[in-house]
């Protein structure tokens, strides 16, 4: 029978809830590395008991932790991030032009083909790849100096790359999105790069459809449709139909436009979920209601999923990257919330259940589908 | 033979139990006794110094015999009593709050 394992990277450590498919039943193991703050935990596509942890802390810094036993145990790999060359400067909060400097890292992505290859997306914003299963980095520094990178500047959780999106039809296509710069895309294997943010309008910039400075948030594919992209930004949640080359707001009825999760049902392309949050200046739901809102027309026409949410004062936030969905059918959506629940629907949101509800704050959700 | 105390979120990620022991080539400095230590425990690498500057990381800290060895030069002598283990070196993470 299919199992099914989450991934929940928190504040003060990892945890790993498991469920037969029914997903009614669940067992919770961890804290792994308490005390640490776990910005992302996935499993590789072709070997899923191969898992990777980005393990970090503001007195100890950086670690990689990587399992072969589906999280029994647990070894650290490389942690050495060393940016290729003079890094130079970004921008600062203010406008001043700012040294790199290597703090986390944000994203873990196993590529589709090989368990040893993996990437990972850190701040200062930058993409590094691993060959070896972790145990060297090395930077794919055409991002970094493709000639914008001097106009990057952070959103308010630093300068984080955040997002990558592998194409499953072409290994040599990257898509990547950064907090506060926008998402750009390689066509060759991660050579060169070239911003994708045409469509994107930001009034907090100054020029508020230049070429880079968009605080994207979060990006989503479906793998049977790679060129069709799903963005959540700061505000206005976002659609491309041809690999990020224009962009179209889709936020339709929508109670409020900003927020930070967006993901994609497994079977259904044209069936997205976001969390809307009040603004940027309010870290919470509208009307202390939590909601996730469905659209099964690709954006647009939106609907809100309550049952089973708590309706009425909860002022909790989703993470960027605190939300996954299952391939079961049918298709179980997931997300972990800074009030330390995880809520799970497996029923394509229609309704939900808290798997657990005092974690630490949450700052990722991933999902393995186990045969 | 220098006597060296890790905080505990550095000994469980050793998985070191008490002090560690370690033995010192030549003169006895911060550099030399965290080389030896980053030697017989490379998980221990890029948490307490730099991997590539060998700076010591902001919310780190160095204390012995009751001093904060901390902005000493790392080739600086470790006080006797350390050399002799008398005393252990300190690897203490700076009190910083938390969230």
């Amino acid at each position: 029978m299919s199992k099914v394992r989450v991934l929940v990277g928190t504040r003060k450590g990892a945890f790993i809830l498991t469920s037969d498919g029914k997903r009614e039943h669940w067992q919770v193991s961890g804290p792994h590395f308490a005390g640490w703050e776990i910005y992302h935990f996935k499993g590789c596509p072709t070997n899923p008991d191969r898992l990777f942890v980005s393990q970090s802390s503001g007195w100890f810094g950086q670690l990689i932790q990587r399992s072969d036993d589906g999280g029994a145990t647990w070894n650290p790999v490389g942690n050495q991030f060393v940016y290729d060359g003079v890094p130079g400067t970004h921008q600062w909060y203010d406008g001043t032009a700012h040294p790199w400097e290597f703090k986390r890292v944000w994203h873990l992505e196993p590529t589709l083909t090989d368990p040893d290859t993996v990437y990972a997306g850190v701040e200062d914003a930058a993409l590094f790849v691993t060959q070896d299963g972790g145990q060297t980095w090395s930077e794919l520094s055409g991002l970094r100096c493709h000639g914008s990178g001097a106009a990057w500047a952070p959103g308010a959780g630093g300068m984080c790359l955040h997002t990558i999106l592998l194409n499953p039809n072409d290994p040599q296509r990257i898509i990547i999105a950064i907090s506060a710069a926008g998402a750009f895309r390689t066509d060759d294997g991660g050579k060169t790069w070239r911003p994708i943010n045409r469509g994107l309008k930001s009034d907090f910039i100054p020029d508020p459809d230049a070429e880079v400075g968009h605080c994207v948030h979060h990006i989503a594919m479906h793998p049977s449709r790679p060129d069709v992209l799903f963005m959540q930004k700061h505000w206005d949640v976002m659609r491309s139909d041809d690999g990020g080359e224009s962009w179209r707001e889709v936020s339709g009825n929508l109670p409020t436009d900003f927020g930070f999760v967006i993901d994609v049902h497994a079977h259904e392309p044209e069936t997205i979920y976001v969390v809307p949050i009040k603004s940027d200046s309010e870290h919470f739901p509208p009307d202390g209601a939590l909601r996730v809102y469905r659209s099964r027309t690709g954006g647009n026409e939106w609907e809100p999923l309550t049952k089973g949410l708590p309706q009425s004062n909860c002022y909790v936030n989703v993470l960027r990257d605190a939300m996954a969905v299952d391939s079961l059918d049918s298709c179980g959506v997931y997300f972990g919330t800074t009030g330390g629940q995880v809520y799970a629907s497996a029923d394509a949101g229609d309704s939900w259940t808290p798997i657990v509800r005092d974690l630490p704050p949450v700052l990722s959700v991933e999902v393995q589908t186990l045969a | 033979m220098i006597r060296v105390v890790l905080p505990a979120h550095l000994r469980t990620l050793a998985q070191i139990n008490g002090e560690v022991e370690l033995e010192v080539e030549g003169a006895v400095t911060q550099r030399s006794v965290l080389d030896a230590l980053e030697a017989r425990y490379p998980m221990l690498r890029g948490t307490i110094r730099d991997q590539v500057t060998k700076q010591r990381r902001p919310f780190v800290r160095f204390f012995a015999c009751e001093q904060d060895l901390s902005h000493e030069s790392p080739d600086t002598p470790l006080p006797p009593e350390v050399v002799t283990a008398k005393e252990p070196f300190l690897v203490v993470g700076a009190v910083a709050g938390g969230r």
